[in-house]
């Protein structure tokens, strides 16, 4: 019986929320009684698998090969499932990412359970898993049980602590004893972003750019705000339906769904699909020309101003304070 | 070649969400449904196929009758026939709603199959892959670039800031993702045809039961903010909130 974690890495590195799962794996392992078994999957990961035992892993299970540098869906289906049925887990754990949400319902189908997807809390009521989840666009909150072991879950990233508590930290190799050629999906190319970016979802201070912004030459300004507090830049659905900024930055219904510690909006009014990619922010900052823009009713501190003269003067101040 | 479109109806995002005095449900009456936003995605995409190398597009949704308003909606833009698999005790249960369309899907030929990537009302993103799981047939979620080959298709997909290039064997299911193509809106006149189509409708298998809605509830309202005009020392204030108060920095 255990507590299972998809370690999912991306270029030699665990996401964020790998972290956040197995603390909160540990929390539930000690409660009930149970190992928390991390699986990590891909190439080149041997080495990174030691800190996971910082966090509280029992047994991680390496499965390490050039074939799963990237993610096929139906070798890492088939690793999975057969970890998971072997580990007796009464708990699976992956991350509300883009890999996460498709191999956790790709396990659910194999083991003929629905999982609960965006989970922003979970707790345990009687030994029995309870996971609270975001819907109607973050407007309510959804609370679910399982009807069926394992109960499988993905956690938004960002909202669950990471807490340094050591597990027994046994790695296990298992080898590759997939059949290759049975695989129907072929990856034909991978083009790699070119910017060296983080992850909008693993980041802790956003700032965010709307159609007051004005057009994509004037994100130098967010840029160098951002830069300064190591952050990433968001941007509404109209920015990136007007081409200024990529899908990837997205924030909002069709976008991302981002929960980081200060969301900075700057020229963004705050439609309710915007709204629901970050109300769940811990801090959110507006600054906004128009007095009733609806970004001011969540924000915990704004700014009615032009972004323009706002920003710079904002860039200044926080110098000032960093040195 | 043969397109099944399967699309769901939801609320309105701009619409109020009030929660059931019971907390299983909302409440319908102040509420607009609409096509849900990811599944115009998909059925787009539907209609773009069959304009360019022929074929028919057929919507399938699952409910109440009422879902049956969801295939009129897809009539009006274009597609071909509709099928509603009822289930007076639809509970949006991804692994039920997976299990009885690919029951009855699995009688059928079809060379795609298409989702939207998600519901906007219940976020679980989970039926598209599932059902193609169930069914045995290779599928991709989240694409944002189909190429119809002979008997292969070549998709992209975003992951991770990455574009990846898949290459998948028909009969497949590909779920749909925001920059897969411009929805069309609809029209009249094929709205005014529309009411004259006839559904199909066939009752849902049902099967147990796997994750169970108990309760919905509000979010923590935030407490309000402190918005202040723009003025010499407004940036300043700011920061000193940042950093002494939020201690984000």
């Amino acid at each position: 019986m255990s507590i299972f974690v998809f370690a999912e890495q991306k270029d030699e590195e665990f996401k964020k929320f790998v972290y956040e799962a197995i603390s909160l794996g540990r929390g539930f392992g000690d409660k009930l009684g149970m190992e928390v078994t991390v699986s990590a999957v891909g190439n080149n990961i041997s080495n990174i698998v030691q800190k996971l035992k910082d966090y509280g892993a029992d047994i991680i299970n390496i499965v390490d090969d050039p074939s799963l540098k990237n993610y096929l869906p139906e070798l890492y289906t088939d690793i999975l499932v057969e970890q998971i049925k072997e580990s007796g887990a009464k708990i699976v754990i992956l991350g509300s990412t883009s890999i996460g949400l498709d191999l956790a319902s790709r396990i659910g189908a194999k083991l003929e359970a629905s999982v609960a997807t965006d989970c922003i809390n979970i707790e345990l009521e009687d030994g029995q898993i309870i996971a609270f989840r975001s819907i109607y666009v973050g407007k309510a909150i959804g609370k679910v049980k399982f009807e069926k072991e394992p109960a499988i879950l993905t956690l938004r990233t960002n909202v669950f602590p990471i807490i340094k508590k050591e597990g027994k930290g046994e790695t296990v190799t298992k080898e590759l004893n997939k059949d290759l050629s049975q695989t129907k999906i072929v990856i034909k190319e991978i083009i790699k972003s070119s910017k060296v970016k983080k992850d909008i979802e693993e980041a802790e201070i956003i700032v965010s750019g709307g159609r007051g912004v004005k057009g994509p030459e004037h994100f130098s300004i967010l840029e160098e705000l951002a830069t300064l507090l190591g952050g990433a830049i968001g941007a509404s659905r109209s920015v990136v339906d007007s081409g200024w900024r990529g899908h990837e930055d997205q924030v909002g219904q069709t976008g991302k769904t981002v929960s980081p510690t200060l969301y900075i909006a700057c020229g963004i009014s705050g439609s309710i699909q915007h709204l629901a990619g970050m109300s769940s922010s811990k801090y959110i900052v507006a600054i906004n020309k128009d007095p009733d823009a609806p970004i001011f009713k969540v924000a915990d501190y704004g700014i009615i101003g032009d972004l323009f003269e706002v920003i710079p003067k904002l860039t200044d101040e926080i110098k000032k304070v960093l040195t | 070649m043969k397109i099944i479109v399967c699309v769901k109806d939801v609320p309105d995002t701009e619409s109020n969400i009030r929660i059931t005095h019971d907390g299983k449900g909302i409440e319908q009456e102040s509420v607009t449904f609409i096509l849900n936003p990811y599944d115009e995605f998909a059925v787009e995409e539907a209609l773009r196929i069959k304009e360019s190398i022929g074929g028919e597009v057929m919507a399938l949704t699952l409910g109440l009758q009422s879902a049956e308003r969801v295939l009129r909606a897809c009539f009006g833009l274009g597609v071909d026939n509709g099928i509603l698999i009822r289930d007076d005790n639809f509970t949006n249960d991804p692994f039920l709603t997976a299990s009885a369309i690919a029951s009855y899907l699995k009688n059928i030929s079809f060379d795609i199959l298409l989702f939207g990537k998600k519901g906007v009302d219940l976020n679980y993103g989970q039926v598209g892959v599932m059902t193609a799981e169930i069914l045995g047939i290779p599928s991709v979620s989240a694409i944002t670039k189909l190429e119809i080959g002979k008997s292969k298709v070549l998709c992209h997909r975003e992951a991770e800031g990455n574009v990846e290039k898949l290459e998948v064997p028909l009969p497949a299911a590909f779920t749909a993702e925001k920059g897969l193509n411009e929805p069309r809106y609809p029209s009249l006149k094929l709205k005014m045809q529309a009411k004259k189509k006839e559904i199909q409708v066939v009752e849902a298998q049902k099967t147990d039961s796997r994750i169970n809605l108990v309760k919905m509830e509000y979010p923590p309202k935030r407490p309000e903010g402190k918005i202040i005009e723009d003025n010499p020392e407004a940036a300043s204030k700011l920061v000193d909130f940042l950093h002494n108060e939020a201690k984000v920095f």
